[in-house]
């Protein structure tokens, strides 16, 4: 059985069979202050960090801190380590980090995992192989520069005398870590691993189903926990009568779980949850509650009628976040204008494995195995609501199946913490389906209004834009109505467009349901409406898509919005290393539509679609060809094109790019969650679809050569891929679908 | 007492006899390589095979199996070295893994029924299976070269 073996530093040293030859590496990372800390909770923050050690069998033991979803993280950043180590990636042994702010952020979202921590993973292996060395060198009494590290040993130049890493790790450890400036980084020409398609280290156990993900999690003597949860947000139980469920054969115990009240935050829902020695009957046993409601303030929500609403609203002018010239003069000196309204409804994320925790309460310690995106968060969410401390909540994070940011809130392992103590038992809490479904963290809602203004020639010269959704921190707030800078960060204040005028504007929008972030965030639906409206404005003017995308982009150059009033968040990083580029946005688009051929005539009924986005650092662009035929949409091809800087792992930056395009494409095609009279209306696959494979297309991806820092992946690929799905559709039938998802419109 | 044989072993299990298998497998067997995605046979993360059949052992209560002969994904090969397993591993297919023990046991038994399956027929067969992390494009890669070698095997 191969579980992800989770560890702290003295666990790990024990559970590793590593005696006192171990080189246990740590390093005071650049960048930290106690100030920076306290305003970026764990993000790139660090104090001793501890990510290498090598065991007396010359195993390397490397640390991945960040969760596994699928992106391919626990090989990446081993990677990356190894390959400055000059360690043999056969000897590599990957552990899962524990939730430990040493490590720096482990919130595996936002599209920063190699991001973030590309050049610590180069640190943490060049230090290592510098000390090896030095070890070597002071054992053969010679100068370190007549030594090198190479192939899991270090040589002796000239004499080609060699020591296995095993052999110097003792000596090595007791070395004075040399400070990181000193380091010296290999060549991107001596590369061994990084921009190599190595295959997945959990490779084998998945295809023998031996993998362990939350879901799996078992302890001797455990409970199976399934929980009814209040049906509408802010409702409590009202009453209860749980005989018929207790008389279920195997059920154990029934708990009404603590009252909630707004903001919901990572807070558990209100909820009785039934528990049983297995997790059939804790479910049989559910079904048999007969449970009442409190009344709640949200019960009335109606997310079609609210989506008028923000149509309405979108309508009138708004809060300006950033604005250049005078939109509203320039669009009434235009010589032709374009208008278009855009709506997108509520998301979910229905990752594969529903969320799912595992907690014991035992000699004052809570222990939790989850599949969580957010080890530390769900450490400090679970003591400040058990009243605990953090150092009496040891998180595991185990494999997840699929996250797409529902596991980045730890509400589920709040769950599992609370029933825990209360019983004193072991307790998994599994999410059924429609649990997932129908009480998760949703993508808003959302309507957008766009206005442009061109002159004679057909410039575009003066552009409007506004965008309204219930933002994420009502969430956490209870109180917030408008977008923050944030989520305006995504894909809308960040316009990147040459223009004489511009105004982007906020119109309010409250929460009614929890809103969370799903892959790519508010870049969905910005990216669907900026993408389709260039190709309406290439429609009205006669002109190829790609020509006016080149003309609205403009000169070579970095786009900042911040002179114009916005004050840009660049995804948590600095603006001289990460500009908005107009000429990479360019760069992948005329790849990918020279690629693709979007401009050659294709089959009746069918056409291209393209669009182009830039979002967590990176730039992606997307064209796709289909065939729309008697009302019935077929997708024939996607082709991508990535500029995400350095690549560590080109194969599984396709494989998130292959994965994004079929995301995008199912949220377009299929994502729809309604509400009414406060309660979502779906509940399972049958009426939240997600793509199939007869549905799914081949799918071509480029990736652009770079030596840029690297850029996010995991969600980049998702915005642009729903606007080049609505033009292509558009040129091919002359619909132009405004409202998603595309199924209300034509059958898929 | 229901029994039958699991992955070639004799198999005796106590529990209701309405429980889905695929309950009996994870929480009674303690054999998590059979997911639950469902529970309503329409995400194919669950499937096994009863008599060399697919089924969704989500809904497939324990009676059904009495006196069969039930497969599963841990029960595949010894080593990891089923042409299935060798195709999905050359074509790096899985992303998150989660739904992989479903899409090899149901491409383990389209090859069975087809053994050379075109686009058509591997669409039609595996559509009952769900990838949320978008692997389908390398699924059916690896399903036409797991094709190949059981016909060189053959």
């Amino acid at each position: 059985m191969s579980q992800i073996m989770n560890t702290s530093r003295r666990h790990f040293l024990k559970v590793a069979g590593i005696g006192s030859g171990a080189l246990v590496l740590g390093t005071v990372m650049p960048g930290w202050s106690p100030a920076w800390a306290e305003s970026n909770p764990g993000d790139r923050v660090n104090e001793m960090n501890l990510f290498v050690s090598i065991g007396s069998d010359d195993r390397v033991h490397i640390i991945c801190h960040r969760s596994e979803m699928g992106q391919g993280i626990r090989t990446g950043l081993p990677q990356v380590v190894a390959d400055e180590l000059m360690a043999d990636w056969s000897k590599v042994n990957v552990v899962q980090g524990l939730a430990n702010e040493a490590y720096g952020s482990q919130n595996t979202d936002g599209s920063r995992s190699v991001r973030h921590f590309y050049q610590t993973m180069l640190e943490m292996g060049a230090m290592a192989r510098t000390m090896l060395e030095q070890a070597a060198a002071e054992h053969w009494q010679v100068p370190v520069d007549e030594v090198y590290a190479k192939a899991h040993q270090v040589w002796h130049r000239g004499s080609e005398r060699s020591l296995r890493f095993a052999e110097l790790a003792e000596k090595a450890a007791a070395l004075t870590p040399p400070e990181s400036t000193s380091l010296v980084y290999k060549s991107k020409a001596d590369f061994n691993y990084i921009g190599k398609d190595v295959p997945i280290v959990d490779m084998q156990d998945i295809l023998s189903g031996n993998t362990e993900y939350g879901i799996d999690v078992h302890l001797p003597g455990m409970l199976y926990a399934s929980i009814q949860r209040a049906p509408v947000l802010g409702a409590n139980v009202k009453s209860l009568d749980d005989k018929d469920a207790r008389a279920v054969n195997n059920v154990v115990d029934v708990i009404t779980m603590p009252e909630f009240s707004l903001p919901a935050a990572f807070k558990p829902l209100a909820g009785v949850a039934v528990l049983a020695s297995n997790t059939w009957a804790a479910m049989q046993g559910r079904k048999q509650l007969k449970i009442s409601w409190t009344d709640s303030e949200h019960a009335q929500h109606d997310s079609e009628s609210y989506l008028n609403t923000l149509k309405q609203r979108v309508k009138n002018q708004g809060k300006v976040i950033r604005s250049i010239g005078d939109a509203y003069s320039g669009m009434m000196n235009a010589v032709h204008t374009h208008s278009a309204t855009y709506t997108l409804p509520y998301l979910i994320h229905a990752p594969m494995e529903p969320p799912a925790a595992t907690a014991v309460f035992k000699d004052g310690l809570m222990e939790i195995w989850a599949c969580t995106q957010t080890p530390q968060s769900t450490q400090s969410t679970v003591a400040q609501i058990l009243g605990l401390e953090k150092d009496q909540v040891k998180v595991h994070v185990t494999l997840l199946g699929g996250g797409f940011g529902r596991k980045s809130k730890p509400d589920f392992s709040v769950e599992a913490a609370l029933l825990a103590k209360q019983t004193g038992k072991p307790v998994k809490v599994t999410w059924s389906r429609e649990d997932e479904i129908q009480q998760g963290y949703y993508h808003a809602i959302s309507a957008q209004y766009y206005e442009a203004g061109m002159d004679d020639t057909g410039r575009v010269t003066s552009w409007l834009q506004r965008t309204a959704f219930p933002s994420i921190s009502w969430t956490f707030t209870g109180t917030t109505d408008s977008p923050s800078d944030g989520e305006l960060s995504l894909g809308f204040g960040d316009l990147p467009f040459a223009l004489d005028n511009l105004s982007c504007e906020t119109q309010t929008a409250e929460g009614h349901i929890r809103i969370g972030w799903v892959r790519s965030v508010s870049n969905i639906q910005h990216g669907f409406a900026i993408g389709s409206f260039v190709d309406e404005l290439a429609h009205k003017l006669d002109r190829e898509p790609r020509q006016v995308w080149l003309e609205l982009l403009g000169s070579d150059r970095h786009v900042d919005p911040e002179p114009e009033g916005f004050k840009y968040g660049n995804y948590g990083d600095p603006k001289d290393t990460f500009p908005i580029d107009t000429a990479r946005l360019k760069n992948v688009l005329n790849l990918v539509a020279d690629k693709a051929g979007v401009e050659n005539k294709t089959a009746a009924n069918e056409a291209w679609g393209i669009s182009v986005h830039r979002s967590f650092v990176s730039y992606t662009a997307v064209a796709t060809r289909v065939r729309v035929k008697d009302g019935k949409l077929k997708v024939l091809e996607m082709h991508c094109a990535i500029d995400a800087g350095t690549v560590v792992n080109p194969d599984r930056v396709r494989s998130q790019m292959e994965g994004s395009m079929i995301f995008g494409l199912s949220l377009a095609m299929n994502g729809e969650i309604t509400v009414k009279e406060g309660k979502v209306q779906q509940s399972n696959f049958h009426d939240y679809p997600i793509l199939r494979m007869h549905q799914s297309p081949p799918i071509k991806v480029y990736i652009v050569d770079s030596d840029a820092p690297p850029g996010g992946v995991g969600e980049p690929g998702v915005p642009p891929v729903a606007a080049s799905l609505a033009n292509a559709i558009f040129r091919a039938s002359g619909k132009r679908i405004r409202d998603l998802p595309v199924n209300k419109h034509l059958e898929v | 007492m229901i029994e039958f044989t699991l992955n070639g072993k004799a198999q005796k299990v106590e529990a209701d006899a309405d429980m889905p298998l695929l309950w009996v497998l994870r929480d009674v067997l303690g054999m998590t390589g059979t997911k639950y995605g469902c529970g309503m046979a329409m995400c194919g993360a669950c499937t096994i095979h009863i008599d060399g059949q697919p089924i969704r052992s989500c809904t497939t209560p324990l009676s059904a199996a009495k006196g069969k002969a039930v497969s599963t994904i841990e029960g595949l090969s010894d080593d990891v070295s089923h042409p299935v397993q060798e195709a999905w591993r050359e074509h790096n297919v899985p992303q998150c893994g989660y739904c992989q023990s479903g899409q090899i046991m149901s491409a383990v038994a389209l090859l069975n029924s087809n053994p050379q399956p075109d686009d058509a027929a591997i669409d039609e067969y595996m559509q009952g299976n769900l990838c949320r992390c978008g692997t389908y494009p390398r699924i059916k890669a690896a399903i036409k070269s797991a094709a190949d070698k059981l016909g060189r095997k053959a």
